[in-house]
């Protein structure tokens, strides 16, 4: 059974507690159309869990298949520099088709960032060892495409369907023993 | 039965282009990891050969050679290569059909195709590691390079 090698810690992007029940780590690819599919699955199942899920991205650009992935990995984390790291994956997963450079500028100037900056980080590649290193701990983990999603640490086998998803976090939920048993049914978050 | 670690890796000659042979003998002195895969054009995105194409950088810094092995013919080896961009060797194991495969223990007679294997060979020739993966299974590269490293 696959193991995320890498642990989460501070120098991921994460939306959702720290103390959430399950954390659901996601290795993608903005080029690639099942991550694109894959964008409001997640959306759908923080939506459904809250406080109960924290969510990770981590990138996995296959370059040489998707030849602008790596350019929009490091405009998402030139953004993050920005303290914007979330609007501009949501805006890449939104414009899946028009990534070039000039639509990423075009993007980070639609969410207020500064342009001149993030250009400069595209263009001198500022972030390239950042995203190598989330490849490289994916490879490591066992990714083998994208996307590959880990709940608690460990590699989620099934499709990223949102029952299969929403099953296996269930799942993992479930197993928490020093923590209060996870309901569905529960809306108090 | 695919054949284990420690066994002398069987040496072999195939075409890698229409003029061009590659022996495994010739990679004395350096690790090779061997990919038997069913077949160019798996049409998903997380192609086995694809990742692969991503991770030579990581194979490389750890004294690996990758050739990726199918029985299908070279020209469609060329066409296949040269559509994933990819950057390391494509062998034909085409005639006679799976030969190869055969002598590593992973042809899959029911479908016609090499299984879908991976093998890491030490400096010396020697089978350090090898894998049979579940046909519909991309095995990924952690194992190949958990391997490499253990070679050193």
């Amino acid at each position: 059974m696959a193991k995320l090698t890498l642990p989460v810690g501070d120098r991921d992007h994460a939306q959702g507690p720290a103390s959430a029940l399950v954390t659901l780590v996601e290795y993608g690819d903005y080029e690639c159309p099942h991550c694109g599919a894959a964008y409001p699955v997640v959306k759908k199942l923080q939506e459904q869990m809250g406080r109960n899920l924290r969510f990770i991205f981590r990138n996995f650009p296959l370059s040489s298949m998707h030849p602008h992935a790596e350019h929009a990995a490091e405009a998402a984390e030139a953004a993050a520099a920005q303290h914007k790291f979330w609007e501009m994956h949501d805006w890449i997963f939104e414009h899946q088709e028009t990534i070039e450079d000039p639509d990423l500028l075009d993007g980070g100037k639609s969410l207020g960032l500064d342009v001149g900056k993030l250009t400069k980080d595209i263009q001198s590649q500022s972030f390239l060892s950042r995203v190598m290193e989330d490849f490289q701990s994916g490879v490591r983990s066992g990714v083998n495409g994208t996307p590959t999603f880990f709940i608690n640490g460990v590699r989620h086998e099934r499709g990223p369907s949102y029952e299969e998803l929403h099953a296996g976090l269930l799942a993992a939920a479930g197993k928490g023993e020093s923590r209060p048993p996870y309901s569905p049914q529960t809306r108090s978050w | 039965m695919i054949l284990p670690p420690g066994r002398r890796a069987p040496d072999f000659s195939l075409n890698s282009t229409p003029d061009q042979k590659v022996s495994l003998s010739e990679f004395l002195g350096r690790s090779v990891i061997l990919a038997f895969y069913p077949a160019d054009w798996s049409p998903v995105c997380g192609d086995q050969m694809a990742l692969y194409n991503e991770v030579l950088p990581e194979f490389k810094r750890l004294g690996g050679e990758l050739l990726g092995i199918s029985v299908d013919g070279i020209w469609c080896h060329l066409a296949f290569g040269k559509d994933r961009k990819l950057r390391f060797p494509l062998l034909t194991d085409f005639e006679p059909k799976g030969a190869v495969a055969q002598a590593y223990g992973v042809y899959a007679p029911e479908s016609g195709t090499t299984g879908r294997a991976l093998f890491v060979i030490d400096p010396k020739g020697i089978i350090h590691w090898s894998y049979l993966s579940p046909v519909g299974v991309n095995p990924g590269a952690d194992g190949i390079l958990a391997a490499l490293e253990s070679i050193h």
